[in-house]
């Protein structure tokens, strides 16, 4: 790995290792930065010179005038809307099932013993297969697309809360009991935030999930997103199209994984971590 | 307070860990449990402190029979087991209950106590390991129990740190007075510290033999008389003989 994303503890503190650690991280941008750049170069020059055929590899420049076309006559704002609309209604649903269950299995033996062997044959079913069930069962409207979200979403939230709530040092545990702590406070002052990192690593892998589940939902039936532009941008033989959608469904991916992060980040200030993920 | 153990024994799934304890620790004393690894000091100590409550025979505190945690009681363990989500002074008040700025203000009392006055924002992370245990001590401390539970406290830390603390221990012990159990298999440390030593060995561990120290404090560390005691205690320990 990079050798600046190594902070060393105690240093952290002092204002002179911050300010450095920002001049590195400028410079990590740039460095990461240099790749993307010259590929886009050589591409818009290829294209210009017409070794890539534009009705299958149009020009940056030509994508570029495509999204800003969309974002001038607004199509842009609703498609990318609806789309995050979907994975943030299937993702809230997703990992509220998952923390109910989840902290259920975790904390009850009994409830581990009951739920955990049907949940984890579930999870061996590829959850993509249960996209036709879900459209003969709720229609092709959002309820279906939602629902499909919301179980790419539940399984690694799901098990990270499960393994996070098991997970828990039994001498920390000790601790608590030591100061005569009941169950309910055991929960809320030692296991909940002991097993939190753990549960904010789930809900960045199910959200990870969320974003692939909306392109599979969005194909398969819809009149709007980034995934119909998908299925427009091939019937109408416009390339730009496609990638377009493409390049929104990262820059948005990875910005709603980014603010997932900052919270993390926010919430486990207090880690020992060599290395940021 | 005044602890009293009767014939106690530990018996994990018909395994026999250590059995036929019977000690007192008066008012104040510090008694040792010392012993080679694997004789059952760490599983007394817990019967003690009520964490675990399997154990046959009885327990009595100032009297009372321990079955379950008692406030009364305070517990040192080996490592710090700070909450890393929580600052030194976070930690150190977690125990108490009450408002928050009566908590923090005992809790920063006991810090400068320990020494550790200007680290109370900090989190573990950012503490050595003598750092560490010293909030460890804090946190134990800060509840005013009137028995002491300590299960090698030190053996983490380096010899500088360890006589440090050790000190450090002595002289919270002249303040309050609190009735002590220290488990060690430092023969030096047990010497420094206790009144009494009980030495425990084989497997299942059984006493074989108690020491009376009864040197005054502070001990030289390297007087004569401790030496000699080192050696007693080495032979009923009997470390040739054992496996
Ligand atoms: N929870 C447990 N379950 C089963 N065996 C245990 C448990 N705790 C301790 N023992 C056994 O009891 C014996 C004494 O352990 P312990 O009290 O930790 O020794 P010491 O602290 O003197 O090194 C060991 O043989 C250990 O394997
Ligand atoms: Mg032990």
């Amino acid at each position: 790995m990079v050798k600046q994303a190594i902070s060393i503890p105690g240093t952290s503190r002092q204002t002179k290792g911050k300010a450095n650690a920002k001049t590195a991280g400028a410079q990590k941008v740039l460095l990461g930065g240099i790749l993307p750049l010259a590929l886009i170069i050589v591409w818009e020059a290829l294209s210009r010179a017409g070794v890539f055929p534009s009705y299958q590899l149009p020009a940056p420049s030509v994508i570029l005038s495509a999204i800003t076309g969309m974002a001038q006559d607004g199509s842009l704002w609703s498609h990318a809307g609806i789309t995050v609309y979907r994975v943030f209604a299937g993702f809230l649903i997703g990992a509220l099932v998952a923390v109910v269950l989840g902290s259920v299995v975790g904390f009850y033996k009994k409830a581990e013993h009951v739920l955990d062997p049907t949940i984890q044959a579930f999870r061996s079913i590829p959850s993509l297969a249960w996209v036709p069930l879900f459209i003969l069962w709720m229609g092709i409207g959002e309820p279906s697309k939602v629902t499909m979200i919301a179980v790419g979403v539940f399984f690694p939230v799901y098990l990270n809360t499960v393994s996070g709530i098991a997970g828990v040092d039994r001498k920390l545990i000790e601790v608590g009991r030591m100061y005569g702590l009941n169950a309910y406070q055991l929960v809320t002052r030692v296991i909940l935030p002991a097993a939190l990192p753990s549960f904010l690593t789930g809900l960045r892998s199910g959200l990870g999930l969320g974003w692939m589940f909306v392109v599979a939902a969005e194909l398969m039936g819809a009149s709007q997103g980034l995934g119909y532009l998908l299925v427009v941008g091939q019937n109408t033989l416009s390339p730009e199209t496609i990638i377009a959608s493409i390049i929104l469904f990262a820059v948005i991916g990875k910005l709603s994984d980014w603010i997932l992060k900052i919270i993390e980040e926010r919430a486990l200030h207090y880690q020992d971590r060599a290395v940021n993920s | 307070m005044t602890l009293e153990l009767k014939n106690v024994g530990r018996t994990f799934d018909g395994q026999t860990a250590v059995r036929n304890v019977s000690l007192s620790a008066g008012e104040g004393e510090i008694i040792g449990l010392l012993g080679t690894s694997g004789c059952g000091k760490s599983t007394l100590l817990r019967a003690i402190s009520g964490l675990d409550g399997d154990y046959d025979g009885e327990i009595r505190l100032n009297g009372e029979l321990v079955d379950g945690v008692q406030e009364s009681a305070g517990f040192i363990f080996q490592e710090p087991r700070l909450f890393p989500w929580l600052t030194v002074l976070e930690n150190v008040t977690f125990g108490l209950s009450g408002k928050t700025g009566d908590k923090e203000a005992k809790g920063r009392e006991i810090l400068r106590k320990v020494g550790l006055g200007d680290s109370e924002n900090l989190y573990p992370k950012e503490l050595s390991g003598g750092m560490a245990q010293r909030v460890a001590i804090a946190r134990a401390l800060v509840t005013s129990p009137e028995v002491l539970l300590l299960d090698e406290p030190f053996s983490a830390l380096d010899a500088f740190t360890k006589m440090q603390l050790q000190d450090l221990l002595l002289d919270i012990w002249k303040e309050a007075g609190t009735t002590m159990v220290l488990v060690t298999h430092d023969i030096d440390e047990a010497l420094y510290l206790c009144d009494r030593i009980v030495i425990l060995r084989g497997r299942p561990g059984e006493i074989v033999s108690e020491i009376n120290v009864g040197e005054p404090r502070p001990r030289p560390r390297g007087s004569t008389r401790l030496a000699e005691l080192k050696t007693d205690i080495l032979e009923s320990l009997d470390l040739s003989r054992s496996r």
